[in-house]
Parts: C-alpha cells; sequence; structure tokens
C-alpha cells in the first residue's frame, strides 16, 4: 500500500505542472457546475473557482504553515509555476489580443472618459480604504487599490511593484468581492441607475471594469446589454495595468 | 503554426516588461512600470497590422487564443498560491474595499450617462429598453 502511495507521490511532484493542470482544471468544472446547479447561473463560475482557489489557499497555509497557499504543498507546487507571475502576465497580455482598434475608436468619448474614472476612482477607494485598515506604504496601497480595479490589476501592479503576498492576498480577496457584488446586485439596482440603454451599459462596463462582474449582472439585467458593457470592460484590466504600476504609484507616493 | 503565434505573445512580454524595468529606471522607481500594459498595446498593435497585411494566419491565432482561453484557470492558480492566511488576519480590508468600490461606482453610472449624449454611433438607433 505504502508503495501504491510513494509511486503515486512520486509522479505527482515529478510533473508537478500536469498535475497543476489537471487539478485546477477540476476546480474550474466543478464550480462551473456548481454555478449553473446551484446558483442558477446567477453567480459566475470564474467567481466560484477564483473563491476555491483562496480556499485552497487557506487550506494550504494552514497545514503546512507556509506562505505560497496549496503550493507549500509538494505535489501541488506546480499551482504555484501555473499562478506565478510568469504565465499569468503571459495569459493576461494574450487577452488584449482580438481587440480591434476599430472597436476602441466605437467606444467613443463617453467610454473613455468611464474607463479613466472607473479606473482612478477604483485605485482611490481601494488605497484610501488600505489606509484606514493600516496599510500606509504606497506599495501596498496601491495593490490594494488595483484589487478594488479588478482581481487581476491587484495582482500584477502588486508583482511589478514588489508587494507582499499577504497584500496580494488582499488585493485578490477585493477584486472577487467587487466581481460578485456586481454579478448579484446589477439587476436589481439597474433601473435606479438609468441601467436600460446601450449607452449606459457602455460607461457601466467601463466604470466596473469586472469582465465576469459586468457581463454577469447585465445579463441577468437584459442580455442585450452585454455586448456594450463588456466591450469597455476588456480595456479596463489592461488600462489598469498600465497606469497602476506608473502614474497611480507615483501619485500615491508622493501622497503617502 | 500556432508557435508563431505564442512567439508574437512572447515577444510583446518581453519587449513590454523591459520597457517597463526601463520606465522604473528612468523615474527613480524599484519597479516594473506598466510593463504589462505596454505589452497589451503592443500586442493590440502588432496583431492589427498583421493581420491587416494578411500574414497572420488563424492557425498562428491559435497560438495567442489558447493562452487567453487559460486566463481563468491561471487565476484560479493564482489564487491558490496566495498567502491567504496572512491576508485573513486583515479581516474586513477586501470586502470593506469591494463594497465601497462597487457603491462609488454604481453612483457614477447616472453621472457619467448625462454627459452629453455623443457618441455609441449608430448602435444606440438600436437602442432597446429593458422592461422593468
Amino acid at each position: 500500500m505504502s508503495e501504491l502511495v510513494d509511486a503515486l507521490q512520486s509522479v505527482l511532484v515529478k510533473y508537478s505542472l500536469v498535475t497543476a493542470f489537471a487539478v485546477v482544471g477540476t476546480m474550474v468544472w466543478l464550480s462551473y457546475f456548481v454555478s449553473r446547479r446551484l446558483t442558477l447561473g446567477r453567480i459566475h463560475g470564474s467567481a466560484i473557482a477564483i473563491f476555491a482557489g483562496l480556499v485552497l489557499a487557506y487550506v494550504g497555509g494552514v497545514s503546512t504553515g507556509g506562505k505560497k497557499g496549496i503550493a507549500d504543498i509538494e505535489m501541488l507546487s506546480g499551482i504555484g509555476l501555473m499562478g506565478g507571475a510568469m504565465l499569468r502576465d503571459l495569459a493576461i497580455v494574450a487577452t488584449a489580443f482580438g481587440v480591434s482598434l476599430d472597436e476602441f475608436r466605437r467606444t467613443g468619448f463617453s467610454g473613455i472618459v468611464s474607463l479613466l474614472a472607473g479606473v482612478l476612482l477604483s485605485f482611490a477607494v481601494g488605497a484610501v480604504v488600505a489606509w484606514t485598515a493600516g496599510y500606509r506604504d504606497a506599495v501596498s496601497m496601491t495593490t490594494i487599490g488595483g484589487g478594488a480595479a479588478t482581481y487581476i490589476v491587484g495582482p500584477v501592479t502588486g508583482t511589478a511593484l514588489g508587494a507582499s503576498s499577504e497584500v496580494m492576498a488582499l488585493s485578490v480577496a477585493a477584486g472577487l468581492v467587487k466581481s460578485i457584488l456586481v454579478m448579484t446586485l446589477t439587476p436589481f439596482v439597474a433601473c435606479m441607475i438609468g441601467l436600460d440603454n446601450p449607452r449606459s451599459a457602455l460607461i457601466f462596463g467601463g466604470l466596473m471594469g469586472t469582465t465576469s462582474g459586468v457581463a454577469g449582472g447585465l445579463a441577468a439585467t437584459d442580455p442585450r446589454l452585454v455586448p456594450y458593457g463588456a466591450m469597455t470592460a476588456t480595456f479596463y484590466t489592461g488600462l489598469g495595468c498600465l497606469l497602476g504600476p506608473s502614474l497611480i504609484f507615483i501619485v500615491i507616493r508622493a501622497l503617502v | 503554426m500556432p508557435i508563431y503565434g505564442t512567439a508574437l505573445l512572447s515577444i510583446c512580454l518581453i519587449a513590454g516588461l523591459i520597457a517597463g524595468r526601463l520606465i522604473g529606471m528612468a523615474v527613480g522607481v524599484d519597479a516594473n512600470v506598466g510593463g504589462v500594459g505596454i505589452a497589451m498595446l503592443l500586442l493590440i498593435l502588432a496583431s492589427d497590422w498583421l493581420r491587416r497585411t494578411g500574414r497572420l494566419k488563424p492557425l498562428d491565432e491559435s497560438g495567442i487564443t489558447f493562452w487567453s482561453s487559460v486566463y481563468i484557470p491561471i487565476v484560479v492558480a493564482m489564487a491558490a498560491s496566495q498567502n491567504v492566511v496572512a491576508a485573513l488576519r486583515a479581516g474586513m480590508v477586501p470586502i470593506v474595499a469591494g463594497v465601497a468600490v462597487v457603491v462609488v461606482s454604481f453612483a457614477l453610472v447616472p453621472l457619467l450617462s448625462r454627459v452629453k449624449a455623443d457618441d455609441v454611433g449608430t448602435s444606440s438607433n438600436t437602442a432597446s429598453r429593458g422592461d422593468e
């Protein structure tokens, strides 16, 4: 019996990245299943999967006492490589592919204004919350501010600036809270904020920025609005990754 | 071949990161200033140009689209390898930050919608109002 365990363990450790693909793929599949069956699609599968990832990181941290979440368990160390800065940045840049310049021009003036307002506002709100909670260095404030933008902008900013893993985890969690709130609350506030035409949907996408939140929230409000909101939202993460670790960090550093 | 697309993607990322590093040095910050964002711009410009000149074949593109399609799983892996135990000691920070930013952003939607109805071009003609 112990020979079987040894054999299993040696294979999983040696092929750790392949193990990670298998484990994460299974998690994603389960999360989308839960999304469809238990929440009737109200909460997007991706949000459930990321939440499951954070839970797994907690379990790993408690059981090993390490700092790298579930990746501290030797068999699952490949998850650290898969979710590390190298492959993450490659995948994020790849999402910009397929964005056509014509489409960007079509978003027009109000699209650009809403994108800038959305990104700057999120950083400002996140940084203020971070400051009140005692994270008073510019790197942590910018990273948590990035998390208030999206759960991608936070860690990308944090990696670029050299933030601690703890602060990065905070920023991912903040982005996740935002994404889930946008998904679930949008249908309820839609009529209050005049979200009933393509123009306001476009502005909504630029202000919120979380693609999964915007797409999920608009789908539950009026599916015809999804492409307008998603169009501006797709630019948001890129803009955040561009401005966060540059202009916004320099401004925040000058302020604190 | 798909590797051409992946190579293009990688070249854009590396070029962006080097540019970000150089900008960081220039402004005296020990950080990568906007590298990933610059890389995204490079990829948009490069792929737009290559496609217009007919040099980016569908098979080449699959070497890029594969990586964008595994974006969520990679984010899940990223979440799973963070120091969540330490972050939980900070308690309410993520919840407060998330709630605050959503409330403020929701409030801004009607304000920005009122700023002159200039664009969205032809699409606003097909504006179909929701039922609520």
